[in-house]
């Protein structure tokens, strides 16, 4: 029997729409009586803004239906309330988690000392993915998903536990790192990373998975964002290409319905720009085809986010129901 | 690098000349008048990841040097092909001369990228005797700290940046920020080294090591037995001879992040801050913004990253989309305009939301000047690509 439930990190550059697409997996893992759990880890509220809700506490709530009739909970985790929580959990330290409080050791851990935050925010992860029924001794959710720090922080992020195993030899603190660690690289783990096709973030994609790889992280999926689709016919891209379809030719068509035929010249230019756009998108869609790890493409989103845009989102992402 | 009478933000930044604007949209700085104005040494690129930061503070840095100034850029983290034709093929820490660059003006431009553990190693050195440096070096935590924990960066970036400065060979740095998670987590570092430096836990780990123990409340035996239960004998016993020898240094490092907290906020340092025009990194300028206001920081304006253009075409979004269905099924030439018309409203489609977000901005931020830079077909990855990047930021025009 697996130790945790499916777990999926979802990172990615920035800007590249991570956490759009970590609420659009959250929503294609909840099929019919499932439950997901959503977590987010850096202080940004990112969720609340993705579903239009109010910023979300340190506690799971349920935000979201999908269309198959599962639920999808979410949850911002916050470091100061998981490591009170932690002690408490673990140590049944009240009195003494009060008293480090006042010594500024909570205040400590979770900002000054760098990387305990880390360490915080993936024990809760570890913690929430492992929880199990009481009663049944089911796995209380289905899946989890993590919306992730960037790229360039995924695999210290993901490793931080590895950092401290390292400094603390013996103890609960090690054991604990060594378990987080291990389900972290465990088969139910996956690290989706989510980029569009422009130079730049696929370069840190594949940087991104050969860093993830060496450092024993399973790399799951490759998820292509914001691909736009080609709005020209090839025939139209050939006429355009080897000049038979130029501003002389489109001016007239204009006035025939009433558009000002001066914008001709602009129209041409636009529709050059757009075949160059689509020959840069494919270049890097070849690179990304190639770098050795399934992909999924998902469509530019052109009227801005809602749930209905999340569901349109969520159905390619499907297969990753079994990624592992 | 004392700190400087108060100044209020209008005076601190004589240099920017205000364009009038004819058009409903807020004035643009003029960045060539500020790039030229020898009171400016320092600009500061800031903003959330992926919105073309190093780009921009490269792009800053070339343009001033080719107009005459003796400039360093700091980068953080550049992609790999800008960071090639800047020269930065090593990370050593060492500024180093771009270049390819137009030296016809008499400026130079030096670029470096920043290596956090040896920024960090370099402070121990230089304010620890050597066998507390040895020992400090050698302290597991140090080393974790110094090399592989997030946070750190930021720290040494701004210790980078005085350092620079303290140098005195550049007339003008422009540093790029590290893409933190929680937006300014770079001015929040000298802070955070103080209320370290001022808090009981520190006290409480020196405390074996200075005095008796019964200096402490009550408090104190909870607290440790608490400490190693959870942590483990071994943990807290690193932890305390990190601590009791990074004492000796404490001082000097509180010192010196405030004197580069004071530099940032001085006469001559200008922040900008960088966005593109998508709602999240628009939320996140504003963010950025309102901190840098609240902090008495000298805001020079917005720079918006890759901006489609609305250009004067003459056809709106919504008449080329009632046009082309009437197309569609015409002849071949009609047909191929219906396409090329649903390309242009989609651009303008486009467009219409990012001068919304804009105006959002705008509106709520009335006394923040916003520079729009294009946006260009490819990546920037080389002198020629930065040039173009610098023109638009230095010609006041409308995108």
């Amino acid at each position: 029997m697996a130790n945790s439930t499916p777990l999926h990190i979802v990172t990615g550059k920035g800007g590249t729409g991570k956490t759009t697409v970590a609420a659009a997996l959250a929503l294609a893992l909840a099929g019919r009586g499932r439950k997901v759990l959503l977590c987010e880890v850096e202080g940004r509220q990112g969720i609340a803004q993705v579903f239009d809700v109010p910023p979300l506490p340190y506690e799971e709530r349920r935000i979201a239906t999908s269309d198959a009739g599962g639920h999808v909970y979410a949850l911002a985790i916050d470091p100061e309330a998981a490591l009170l929580e932690y002690l408490q959990m673990y140590y049944r330290l009240g009195r003494a988690g009060r008293a480090l409080d006042k010594f500024g050791i909570i205040d400590f851990a979770t900002t000054i000392a760098p990387g305990v935050r880390d360490v915080l925010l993936t024990g809760k992860v570890y913690e929430a993915a492992r929880r199990r029924d009481e009663r049944t001794s089911a796995f209380v959710y289905d899946a989890v998903v993590v919306d992730a720090p960037p790229t360039g922080r995924i695999t210290r992020f993901l490793g931080v536990n590895d950092d401290v195993a390292g400094l603390a030899k013996v103890g609960p603190i090690r054991s604990q790192s060594e378990s987080i660690m291990a389900m972290m690289r465990g088969p139910q783990t996956a690290v989706h990373l989510v980029t569009v096709l422009e130079e730049m973030p696929v370069q840190e994609t594949l940087d991104g998975i050969a860093e993830l790889t060496g450092a024993g992280l399973p790399v799951g999926y490759v998820l292509v964002n914001m691909v736009r689709p080609s709005l020209l016919s090839q025939d139209t891209v050939d006429a355009l290409q080897d000049g038979r379809l130029t501003a002389k030719t489109v001016a007239p068509v204009l006035r025939d319905v009433g558009l000002p035929s001066a914008a001709a010249p602009t129209l041409v230019a636009g529709g050059l720009g757009h075949i160059e756009r689509q020959r840069l998108q494919d270049e890097q869609r070849a690179i990304i085809e190639d770098c050795g790890r399934p992909s999924v493409s998902l469509p530019l989103l052109t009227s801005g986010v809602d749930l209905g845009a999340l569901q349109e989102l969520a159905e390619p992402l499907a297969p990753l129901e079994d990624a592992r | 690098m004392t700190r400087r009478a108060a100044t209020t933000p209008s005076d601190r930044r004589p240099h920017v000349e205000r364009r009038i604007s004819t058009r409903h949209e807020p004035d643009r700085i003029d960045v060539d008048a500020m790039l030229a104005d020898r009171r400016t040494r320092i600009i500061v690129c800031c903003g959330a990841g992926g919105v073309g930061k190093t780009t921009t503070a490269a792009a800053l840095a070339l343009r001033a040097a080719e107009q005459g100034r003796t400039v360093c850029v700091l980068t953080i983290d550049p992609a790999r092909r800008l960071a090639q034709s800047l020269g930065l093929v090593e990370l050593d820490n060492t500024p180093r001369p771009v270049q390819g660059i137009d030296a016809g003006a008499g400026g130079s431009l030096d670029a470096m990228m920043l290596d956090m553990k040896s920024t960090f190693d370099e402070v121990v050195i230089a304010h620890a005797s050597p066998e507390k440096a040895a020992e400090i070096l050698a302290n597991p935590f140090y080393v974790a700290l110094s090399s592989s924990f997030a946070g750190t960066q930021e720290y040494m970036a701004m210790e980078k940046l005085g350092q620079l400065h303290a140098e005195g060979r550049w007339d003008l740095i422009v540093v790029d920020t590290p893409p933190s998670r929680s937006a300014l987590d770079f001015l929040d570092a000298p802070e955070r080294l103080s209320s370290l430096l001022d808090g009981r836990f520190i006290k409480l780990l020196l405390a074996p090591a200075k005095g008796p123990a019964r200096l402490f409340s009550a408090g104190l035996g909870i607290v440790t037995a608490a400490l190693n239960k959870v942590l483990g004998a071994q943990v807290l016993r690193d932890m305390q001879t990190f601590v009791a020898a990074f004492d000796t240094l404490f001082g000097g490092f509180r010192q010196r992040a405030e004197a580069t907290f004071s530099l940032l906020q001085a006469e001559g340092t200008a922040f900008f801050v960088v966005a593109v025009p998508e709602p999240a990194a628009m939320r996140e300028a504003a963010y950025f913004v309102e901190r840098l206001e609240a902090d008495d920081m000298p805001l020079a304006g917005l720079i918006v990253n890759r901006v489609h253009d609305e250009s004067a075409a003459g056809i709106s979004a919504a008449d080329a989309e009632s046009a082309a269905p009437r197309l569609a099924r015409g002849r071949a030439a009609e047909r191929r305009t219906a396409e090329l018309l649903d390309v242009h409203a989609e651009r303008m489609r486009l467009a219409e939301r990012e001068n919304r977000l804009r105006d959002r901005f705008s509106a709520a931020h009335r006394n923040v000047e916003v520079v729009p830079v294009p946006a260009l077909e490819t990546d920037v990855h080389d002198l020629d690509g930065l040039r173009r990047i610098g023109d638009h930021l230095g010609t006041p025009q409308r995108a």
